[in-house]
């Protein structure tokens, strides 16, 4: 791998600072799991901030970020408060999703935060959906499309490539080689392991990147991102790194060595950069220090935030099912017709008076509806 | 009025969408050089160009995903699956992306995406491309389901599944393609979602049929007329979400009998939901339990004589109308 200069201090200062708070937010995660403030499956990032950071920054802030399910450092790197990305961990209506989603599927519209999303492999037809639209709608955006090495096996990664490439999308895959497919190492789920390789057969030409390096992981990005728009040619980029922790919380470890985790962790991006900005003279053991305990001070606002944020109300269970007017003027399901009125007659009612509003004749159906509830 | 076929009701609904909204756009296998495997999509790419009819690879899970992320960012693509028994290969796309997204990102993007797909036996197509599966759809919160029986509604429910915000599963009919119907050609001819058609009043008893299971009630609600005295009236949801339950109870309540006609299988089937609804909400109205004519709980055969009794014709109806009267 090529060694590459240094940005400018700023620059630099900031990548490091991103990456203390993504790993110093994900510790802390795992903490709260373990005091059962966390619920359902938590997947760290530790070991990776340095593919989400480089690749992360190689993008504009118009261009779209679609990750998976071990999401909290995409989000953060794009610029969603921790606040907000604990909160949707606590579960609560501060988080980022409400708390509809929690810790797999992190959304971020305002910063082109795509998504995290739980099914492996679900997400690349919905990047290439979003490169079709910024094609469509003659926008300069890229999309970059991240998901795991175990993801490439999916019917998805293959379709998805290929329909890229095909219709000349601007969209970069980029598979984060964390060398397992949850317990199961790259050499046992992939017959090809030089993962850059496998988007070829599809017309995606590939890149390799030191995902442990952010420097490294940044040019390689960002010169896919430039062929895909400008030359309207999807990459897929392979970026080399490793989970220090298990796949989720509820993972005993039992598929690789102490010593494979050893030899990576000598390699953790947080010691290798921030080393590197001390002896280019960048900041001081001081700062370095500074900088630490000010991510760690960020998070504990964010842990504070969390904890004080309310649970979503029961009654708004319903909510954001629908996107209610049009043809759907009420929330639909098997009980609606209870004796009890609930929030889905409560939602018919509001949106009949807004129907009524626009155009009074489709107010009759709610109308009859609210009728048929008050007759039982 | 015009008198127009089904699928060509369809294909005016989509020129015409495609005319008012450059957003609207078409996906799917053979849509466009091809003019769409039942001519669905005739003439489409010739007037609209490549950019907006897409052709696709035969990859059904990616292209319903695709037209799930355009829609999240302002398109509102149309994705055409070949048969209802293909849109099994999109599940996720359909289930875990499309009817989740808005809910599991907490209100921030809505997904106003189309995908169309015809259902139905009747031509020799076998187990694998044959079947009704309206109530797979049904079942999913998130989703719209269409299910037309006519031109007009076909042409009518389509532009306003096209224009709604949310995800619409629209599940048309082999058999119908063929069919003519009236449908209003005086401008913008839009049909609501959520609102039944009552295509036959009487009050004897309620025939729901749904899908193309709501032409062949009809037939038997002649043959009930004619030879058996029993005046049916026959109702159309036109879509099962949302579903016009009034309609359907406010018969009920009159008929005091209901027959519930689908062509999909009987477990956890259309029939069994509705059932369940009308003797929730009017038990002491029922003078006979809930029947339901459904189609045979196989894979659809090929031979055509096996494939003639795995679904429902007008004859199955009118026995089970009558078996509501026999202890009355």
């Amino acid at each position: 791998m090529p060694e590459h200069a240094l940005p400018e201090p700023e620059v630099a200062k900031e990548w490091l600072r991103t990456m203390m708070t993504i790993r110093r937010f994900e510790e802390r995660a795992g903490e709260m799991y373990a005091k059962a403030k966390v619920g359902g499956f938590l997947h760290l990032a530790i070991g990776e901030e340095a593919t989400i950071v480089g690749s992360g920054r190689a993008l504009r802030d118009s261009d779209f970020l679609i990750s998976t399910y071990r999401s909290h450092g995409h989000a953060i790197v794009r610029g969603t408060d921790p606040k907000r990305v604990m909160a949707e961990l606590f579960g609560r209506v501060d988080g980022t999703s409400k708390g509809r989603g929690g810790s797999m599927h992190m959304f971020d519209l305002q910063k082109r935060f795509m998504g995290g999303y739980g099914i492996v492999g679900g997400n690349l037809p919905i990047a290439a959906g979003f490169a079709l639209a910024s094609d469509y709608q003659g926008a300069d955006d890229v999309t970059l499309c991240q998901f795991g090495d175990g993801a490439s096996n999916q019917g998805t990664f293959g379709e998805t490539l290929n329909l890229a490439a095909l219709w000349r999308l601007p969209v970069v895959f980029m598979v984060t080689n964390n060398r397992f497919g949850m317990g199961t190492a790259l050499e046992r789920h992939s017959a090809v392991t030089d993962l850059h390789k496998r988007g070829e057969g599809f017309g995606v030409p590939g890149m390799q990147c030191d995902g442990m390096d952010p420097l490294d992981t940044y040019h390689v990005t960002t010169e896919a991102l430039r062929i895909a728009r400008e030359e309207r040619r999807p990459m897929l980029v392979e970026a080399l790194t490793y989970r220090f922790r298990g796949h989720s919380m509820a993972d005993p470890e039992e598929y690789r060595t102490k010593e494979q985790v050893e030899q990576w962790r000598a390699r953790d991006p947080l010691l290798t950069f921030g080393d590197r900005l001390v002896a280019e003279g960048i900041i001081d053991a001081d700062e370095r220090t500074q900088m630490d305990a000010d991510a760690v001070a960020r998070i504990d606002e964010a842990v504070a935030f969390a904890d004080a944020s309310p649970h979503p109300p029961p009654e708004s269970l319903y909510d954001d099912i629908y996107v209610l007017g049009g043809q759907v003027r009420g929330w639909y399901s098997l009980d609606e017709r209870s004796p009890e009125p609930h929030k889905g007659e409560d939602e018919r009612s509001m949106a009949q008076h807004d129907a009524a509003d626009a155009t009074p004749s489709t107010g009759e159906i709610p109308q009859q509806m609210t009728q048929a509830v008050e007759d039982n | 009025m015009a008198i127009v076929r089904y699928r060509d009701a369809l294909n005016q609904a989509l020129r015409e969408e495609m005319t008012r909204d450059e957003n609207v756009i078409l996906m799917g296998e053979d849509i466009g050089v091809f003019n769409g495997a039942f001519k669905v999509t005739n003439g489409l790419l010739a007037e609209f160009g490549e950019k907006r009819v897409r052709d696709t690879p035969i990859s059904e899970n990616t292209i319903v995903g695709m037209g799930v992320g355009a829609a999240m960012i302002g398109l509102r693509p149309v994705v055409e699956l070949m048969t209802i028994n293909f849109s099994l290969l999109a599940m996720d796309q359909i289930i875990n992306h499309a009817a989740h997204i808005r809910y599991m990102f907490g209100g921030q993007v809505s997904v106003p995406l189309v995908v169309r797909m015809p259902q139905g036996a009747g031509h020799q197509l076998g187990p694998t491309h044959s079947h009704s599966w309206e109530a797979f759809f049904l079942h999913v919160p998130g989703l719209l389901v269409a299910t037309p029986s006519t031109a007009a509604d076909a042409k009518g429910l389509l532009k306003a599944a096209i224009r709604d915000d949310n995800p619409v599963v629209f599940i048309e009919h082999e058999y119908l393609y063929g069919q003519r119907g009236e449908v209003p050609d005086d401008g913008d001819h839009v049909e609501d979602f959520g609102r039944a058609a009552i295509r036959r009043e009487g009050d004897d008893v309620t025939i729901i049929g749904i899908s193309r299971m709501a032409v062949t009630a009809q037939k038997a609600a002649t043959v009930l007329a004619d030879e058996h005295e029993v005046q049916a009236e026959v109702i159309d949801p036109r879509t099962l979400r949302p579903l016009d339950l009034d309609t359907i109870l406010a018969s009920v309540r009159k008929t005091n009998r209901a027959v519930i006609v689908e062509e999909g299988w009987p477990h956890g089937g259309v029939g069994a939901n509705l059932a369940a609804l009308i003797q929730e909400q009017a038990f002491d109205d029922l003078d006979a339990p809930v029947g339901r004519v459904t189609g045979a709980d196989v894979p659809m055969p090929y031979a055509k004589n096996l494939e003639e009794i795995a679904y429902p014709h007008e004859q199955q109806i009118v026995d089970a109308v009558l078996a509501t009267f026999r202890d009355a």
